[in-house]
């Protein structure tokens, strides 16, 4: 965690079809958000590990977002369920490695969400700038 | 599933996207750290990878240098995925031994603002390409033969709009309808806007044209049992009387269409006082009155409309607009207007939605003697008997919302569109998500709006949300030709990006097959272990499957661990810039900055112009570069100053460029 005293890492998992466009689109109105944010972009949220998580975790990030589609997840209405389940376990594995469980968050980010996008990076920057 | 070899021969194309990545990010300085990673062979910058030019290039490279991965850094992988799986392909590469680098949207455009930091993030967004391309797979689509024909479900206007263009782009197709005649709702109604004619006759003509093609079959009084298969291959037990039929179709289209909301009991005096009516049971006895308006035994010369009802509530079930009310209301009090004489009506609104041509009704309307009043949803209007008098009570938003009290003799509630009562059956039976709304949900409102996530299912018409007739008609059609496009070819290509299990790992727990929405993970029996199976044809891609695995046994092809972590650990490597700077906003040149902070591109067009001004004709030779590429740049230098167009050519034909206010040259 190197930088964190400039600006804190965030990894984001983003969703192909409805979270990553959103991203996007902050890019093309120029909507300027941390440098130091990193975007993986996934089919669901609901597919994501925590060891994942952990592994950003260990290796270097200082707080993990998912950039989840919420209830419009054309996959399946019990995403969000499936989500929340993904961060309870990779709170309970970070607790277990002694990460503050504040270093994960989500929101529902859809395709037209720029300015959320935003909004929530600026946020969580603050929030982990003063962790620790 | 998870690869031990890496990939070895990598070429790493880095794209300047004319200026929109190379004005913020640094691109000549990250091909020269990116080139020293392993397995990295070429490392190149490109003005625009998307160029055929380029694309021919990356060609050649893969040919002659025995590449076996490539990465693009450029725009997003929503634009120039498949362009550059095409050239892995052409180049004899497998497609996903290709990776995106997108360091255009999420990255210079993102951080123009900081392009040292702009350099550095672009820089780890490309290792982790590379990282991720050298764990990647050489994957195969998946192949499923394809029936032609379409099942189509829901014989309203848009289905059956929709399988006169199937069955003439040359499908087979078998038109579902659960009651015992076609048409759907349109078939009640008589005269409709813009139009004029009236819905039966629509119906009717539709109902000709399929009569006279011999391969749309209808089947009236039909429900679905029960579908199983998948695309390309689906089979549709429909229920007609006692009789059972399987039909084998390649596609299915959904045009169950709508319900109208019904209000409750007491719900603005609807069902407890006689006169209050919703709008479909208005439209009824407009159609089926003549000369006199009457209802309950009543001439009827005054009615209050109220809008919105079961629509837009804040707390309640139906959040959403339905869209098509405010015009069928105001439409149905022009109508009044024109078939019985001096009718008095109150259109009691929250905000009137007229969009497109619409808005010319509530012109006409508001022109008339039709009084709005405009009423919040907290004070909503109140509906009262007194004796014999029926009295709505409203607050006038626009008067500071002073109580009126209107008498009146008939009460329209303005009711919308809500999703038919059995669509959670029409959803179980074909796994079609839906949204918040209830409506069926399509993969994505803008971008994939006719189709949904199980492959070979369509949408078509007011099913997914509320829709005028021309709107559901549009749909419909629009996911004619989708399926008509699937259905042509006599087999289907499908995206190899599913689930995989490792059996070695796997201990059978059912956990996967518990979350799978799609019913696509089955125990296997192998080697005298019981394994999960993944039905390639039916499985989705979506992941759902893998983090409940309590042995890890359980991946999605292109996103292993190793293909993620390594994506991760690329991200966290450390970066090394030689200077400061990314690459300078052009416009900075007067403050000091040197040509050497310029695009390459910029410097040798300067160099070219240090001693005398040149036509872009002239400079595109010289520098034998595309003439269009040579006048995007010469635009972009002009405007920020650095060069000026220098008089017509001797040929009065071209216009020469020269130097201005040019930085110290450094070539």
């Amino acid at each position: 965690m190197e930088n964190k005293q400039i600006r804190p890492k965030i990894l984001v998992f983003s969703t192909d079809k409805i979270s990553d466009p959103g991203i996007d689109q902050a890019g093309l109105r120029k909507i300027h958000y941390s440098p130091a944010v990193y975007v993986i972009s996934l089919p669901c949220s609901s597919g994501i590990k925590p060891r994942w998580i952990l592994h950003a975790l260990k290796q270097g990030f200082d707080g993990v977002f998912i950039a989840a589609d919420g209830h419009e997840c054309s996959y399946s209405p019990k995403c969000p369920d499936l989500t929340n389940k993904i961060i309870e376990e990779s709170q309970r594995l970070m607790k277990e490695n002694n990460i503050n469980p504040k270093r994960i968050r989500m929101a529902a980010i859809c395709s037209v969400c720029a300015e959320p996008f935003a909004s929530h990076m600026a946020n969580f920057t603050k929030i982990l700038a003063e962790l620790e | 599933m998870e690869k031990k070899e890496k990939k070895e021969r990598i070429g790493v194309y880095i794209c300047h996207c004319g200026g929109n990545i190379s004005d913020y990010v640094d691109v000549a300085q990250i091909k020269d750290i990116v080139k020293n990673e392993e397995g990295v062979i070429i490392s190149k910058n490109v003005m625009f990878a998307c160029a055929d030019s380029n694309q021919k290039e990356m060609i050649k490279d893969i040919e002659n240098e025995k590449l076996d991965a490539i990465v693009v850094a450029s725009c997003s992988p929503k634009l120039h995925l498949h362009t550059f799986r095409n050239v892995a392909l052409r180049g004899g590469i497998n497609p996903y031994n290709y990776t995106q680098v997108n360091i255009r949207e999420q990255c210079s455009w993102a951080h123009s603002d900081t392009p040292k930091e702009a350099t550095q993030k672009a820089a780890g967004l490309i290792r982790a390409g590379i990282n991720k391309v050298s764990f990647s797979e050489a994957l195969e689509n998946i192949e499923v033969s394809s029936t032609r024909a379409v099942v189509i479900i829901g014989a309203g206007v848009s289905g059956m709009r929709a399988s006169i263009d199937l069955a003439k782009m040359g499908n087979q197709v078998y038109l579902i309808e659960k009651e015992n005649s076609i048409g759907g709702n349109i078939s009640k109604w008589k005269d409709l806007f813009i139009t004029g004619q009236k819905g039966n006759t629509i119906i009717e003509a539709l109902g000709k044209q399929i009569r006279e093609l011999t391969n749309i079959t209808v089947f009236t009084s039909a429900t679905i049992e029960k579908v199983s298969g998948s695309l390309g291959n689906f089979i549709v037990q429909v229920k007609i009387g006692s009789e059972i039929l399987n039909l084998k179709s390649g596609a299915i289209l959904v045009t169950t269409g709508f319900d109208s909301y019904i209000p409750k009991e007491g719900e603005f005096g609807y069902k407890t006082y006689p006169c209050v009516i919703t709008l479909p049971e208005f439209r009824e006895l407009i159609d089926n009155s003549r000369e006199t308006l009457i209802y309950n035994n009543r001439k009827v010369n005054s009615i209050a409309y109220i809008y919105c009802v079961g629509m837009r509530q804040t707390k309640g079930e139906n959040k959403y607009c339905s869209r098509v009310c405010c015009t069928t209301a105001i439409h149905s009090s022009l109508l009044v207007h024109e078939k019985f004489n001096e009718v008095q009506a109150y259109h009691l609104y929250r905000d009137i939605r007229t969009y497109g041509k619409q808005e010319l009704l509530y012109e006409r309307s508001s022109k008339s003697s039709d009084i709005y009043l405009k009423y919040d949803e907290k004070a909503p209007p109140v509906v009262e008997i007194a004796g014999s008098k029926l009295l709505v009570k409203v607050k006038d938003e626009l008067t500071k919302r002073q109580e009126l009290v209107l008498e009146t003799d008939l009460v329209v509630l303005v009711t919308g569109m809500v999703p038919r009562s059995d669509s959670r059956q029409i959803s179980a039976l074909l796994k079609i998500p839906v949204g918040n709304d209830k409506f069926f949900n399509e993969i994505h409102p803008k971008l994939r709006p006719v189709e949904t996530v199980i492959n070979g299912v369509f949408l078509g018409g007011s099913c997914q949300g509320p829709k005028n007739i021309s709107e559901s008609v549009q749909s419909a059609l629009s996911a004619a030709v989708k399926i008509n496009a699937l259905t042509k070819n006599p087999t289907i290509q499908l995206e190899p990006i599913i689930a995989r299990v490792n059996f070695d790992a796997c201990i059978w727990c059912g956990k996967c097959a518990e979350v799978c929405e799609y019913d696509a993970i089955h125990p296997l029996e192998m080697y005298g272990k019981t394994v999960a199976s993944v039905n390639e044809a039916v499985c989705k891609g979506c992941g759902m499957c893998t983090p409940v695995c309590p042995s890890d046994a359980i991946d999605m092809a292109q996103y292993s661990n190793n293909e993620i972590e390594g994506m991760i650990d690329g991200f966290l490597e450390k970066v090394e810039l030689e200077k400061a700077e990314g690459t300078s906003a052009p416009g900075e040149g007067e403050d000091g900055n040197t040509m050497k902070d310029m695009p390459q591109i910029w410097r040798q067009l300067a160099a070219c112009l240090d001693k005398e001004s040149k036509t872009i004709p002239a400079l595109a030779k010289e520098l034998d570069l595309n003439p269009e590429l040579v006048t995007y740049h010469m635009m972009t230098m002009n405007k920020y100053n650095l060069v000026e167009a220098d008089g017509l050519d001797d040929s009065d034909e071209y216009y020469a460029y020269k130097l201005k206010n040019l930085p110290h040259v450094e070539n």
